[in-house]
């Protein structure tokens, strides 16, 4: 902007923000203050001691040991970690399927063209919620009994109670080599042994995964048209074989444009992650609603996964500036 | 990576290399299948009479459509009375008319804001109902299916755009403190998920508001839905507002015009005309989230659909065919959306007479 306005202008200006954030101020206070004076009116101590008392209820699946014995600040950190179990997965198989339907668009093959954007034009316009209910019904109900699982190649076997795969016997390390891997086995009325996961897992990672991949295509496709053609004819006339093109002219071009947006649609499934609540799957959102019906601490709980969600996408979108930096062009702008 | 090509014969694209008829063959073979697999469950084997014994001799082999006849009005009005739901489907067809005209260039007047408001308080009136005009009060605990999913999107952007608006001009502010709070309110709601949102303002608004001012259910969810879409939408506007040459605004200044006449007359209108394709895609994305009220236990479109079937053991076991009804009801809105801003995209260019 151009030179600084007038003192008396300044004066007004600054007796405007005051005001305005007076105001805002006031506004927070009055419903903070009204809100304390009716959890006290109910005999709920507003504050954070409800962590350590025992949760009082038990969580279908979790990395970490839990049991209703356990505080609910535990609680609050199995469901963490059961929404990392599933983002990350949910993000490795994103990127690659994204990946190939936005190359696929690009092609010279016109029928791979078709199918991609058709993928890309059914899957984006119907709500995910939809879609995660629709792969939990399919999961629990269109599949068999665990009796009569299906057996996928690789000794997995696929059913209403879930995928049952092979897993290394022992996590440690040193254990690792020669490999022993505990396979799963099919009984008279369930799968026992091996690994497993359940069809809520299951399907929220399959729902983010579809779902995702089809906004993910678009970065990529986008990434790439951002490289001009002419670059693309430059590098070849310069001798460059298509592989080299690829990786010396276009991915370092197209990764400037791609890597904001796809942390973005990264930020985006983990937010979405938490409609795994309408399943049942028990990610931090889900659990934090069994403990505001347990204990009636909205004020408290809802604190909680805010600050949760608020401190992952500030960590991430700072990580993304200090990149933005990095790979940005200068001199150019 | 090479464009795709323009004006390959259709032999050259589909038989031109041993790798694209190989291709082209797998591709065939795979379209087939899928064909008359889908054909065979979804047509030829699938019993469309609302018809539950029928159905489950199917053993779904075949689909079972009988059930979107079956719950057809629990589906699509929830749990709106039954005698009563002429009221619902009258007041969704004035909104969709609404939305329509909306879209038609040649019906952007004045008027047009006016039969908005005539329009959405004649869809509550008749939602509502009111004992003078003889329609029976029905509580908003009963409003459901599309029209409360009509309402809550509607609504919802009507209530966040102006507010998404002021949110992007306050984070261009020249006042520092303005567009701090600005900021930290943008960057707040876009950190967390909508249904922490929806949570609070189902369950935890009401213990901010004094007893007697509490709004109801379908108000609070509302007013989440509106600040959340705004956050997101002073993002898309504050592209826009950047997008204006700075030339203009002292080229406006120069001419002596206001502040607010200013962003009236120069920026706004060359802003958001910049902004259509993103604005459009949060429009369909404030459609799309308004599945998720039905976390929270209102009863929308997709929320009614697990009521009409989930509390009904004859019917329960044909879910897929109900959420494949849902399904191609929201891609409807949502696929014509994005195509009508493909085209009104190309329309504008044209009104700017740019290449």
């Amino acid at each position: 902007m151009t030179g600084g306005p007038p003192p008396r202008r300044d004066r007004r200006a600054w007796a405007l923000q005051a005001g305005v954030l007076a105001g805002v101020a006031l506004i927070l206070w009055a419903l903070l203050a009204h809100a304390l004076a009716a959890l006290r009116a109910r005999g709920i101590q507003a504050g954070f001691h409800f962590l350590s008392q025992p949760a009082g209820f038990e969580i279908g699946e979790s990395w970490l040991s839990f049991d209703s014995q356990r505080s609910i600040g535990r609680a609050f950190a199995v469901g963490l970690t059961n929404t990392v179990r599933v983002a990350l997965p949910a993000m490795v198989l994103t990127t690659v399927l994204g990946t190939a339907i936005g190359v696929g668009r690009l092609v010279r093959y016109r029928p791979a063209r078709a199918v991609c954007a058709a993928y890309v034009e059914i899957v984006r316009n119907v709500p995910l919620l939809v879609q995660l209910l629709m792969w939990y019904f399919a999961l629990t109900s269109l599949l068999p009994d665990a009796g009569e699982a299906w057996r996928l190649p690789g000794g997995v076997f696929l059913s209403k109670s879930g995928l049952a795969f092979p897993w290394p016997l022992s996590a440690r390390p040193q254990h690792l080599w020669p490999l022993i891997l505990d396979r799963p086995l099919l009984g008279p009325f369930n799968v026992s042994g091996g690994a497993a996961v359940t069809p809520e897992f299951l399907a929220v990672l399959l729902a983010l995964t579809v779902y995702t991949a089809a906004f993910v295509s678009e970065v990529v496709r986008a990434g790439i048209q951002s490289v001009s053609s002419d670059q693309v004819q430059a590098a070849q006339s310069q001798g460059l074989r298509p592989r080299q093109i690829l990786r010396w002219v276009v991915l370092p071009q197209a990764l400037r444009v791609i890597v904001p947006s796809l942390t973005n649609q990264y930020l985006n499934l983990t937010k979405n992650s938490t409609l795994g609540v309408a399943v049942g799957y028990p990610e931090l959102v889900s659990i934090s609603n069994t403990v505001l019906n347990q204990t009636g601490r909205a004020f408290e709980c809802i604190t909680v996964i805010t600050g949760i969600y608020l401190a992952l996408s500030l960590l991430t979108s700072a990580a993304m500036n200090r990149y933005n930096t990095r790979v940005a062009l200068r001199g150019i702008t | 990576m090479n464009a795709p090509s323009r004006a390959a014969p259709w032999r050259q694209d589909l038989f031109g290399s041993p790798w694209r008829i190989a291709a082209t063959s797998a591709l065939v073979v795979a379209m087939v299948v899928l064909a008359t697999r889908f054909f065979g469950w979804g047509v030829a084997r699938a019993v469309f009479r609302a018809d539950a014994d029928a159905c489950r001799a199917l053993d779904h082999a075949g689909a079972c459509w009988g059930v979107v006849g079956e719950k057809f009005r629990a589906i699509v009005f929830g749990r709106y009375p039954y005698d009563q739901q002429w009221r619902p489907a009258v007041g969704t067809t004035v909104l969709v008319v609404l939305v329509v005209m909306s879209g038609l260039p040649r019906f952007w007047r004045p008027w047009l804001a006016v039969s908005w408001l005539v329009g959405l308080g004649a869809f509550l009136l008749l939602m509502h109902g009111s004992n003078t005009l003889g329609l029976p009060p029905v509580p908003t605990s009963r409003w459901g299916g599309l029209p409360l999913s009509l309402l809550l999107s509607l609504l919802g952007l009507f209530l966040a755009l102006p507010l998404g608006m002021l949110l992007a001009l306050g984070r261009r502010s020249e006042l520092p403190l303005l567009r701090a709070l600005c900021r930290t309110y943008i960057e707040i709601v876009r950190g967390v998920p909508l249904i922490s949102v929806l949570f609070m303002a189902a369950f935890m608004l009401p213990l901010l508001m004094p007893v007697g001012l509490q709004p109801d259910v379908v108000v609070r969810v509302l007013i989440g839905l509106a600040l959340f879409s705004a956050a997101y939408l002073a993002e898309v506007i504050r592209g826009g507002l950047q997008s204006v040459p700075p030339g203009q605004i002292d080229s406006a200044r120069a001419l002596g015009l206001g502040r607010w006449q200013l962003q009236r007359h120069v920026v706004l209108p060359q802003a958001l005309r910049a902004v259509v394709p993103a604005l459009m895609n949060s429009i369909i994305g404030t459609l799309k989230d308004s599945s998720l009220v039905t976390v929270v236990g209102l009863y929308e479109l997709t929320g009614a659909l697990s009521l009409a079937l989930g509390g009904d053991p004859t019917w329960r076991p044909f879910y897929l065919e109900g959420y494949l009804f849902i399904s191609f009801l929201y891609w409807l809105a949502c696929f014509s959306l994005s195509r009508y801003s493909l085209w009104l995209e190309r329309r504008l260019l044209i009104d700017r007479r740019l290449p």
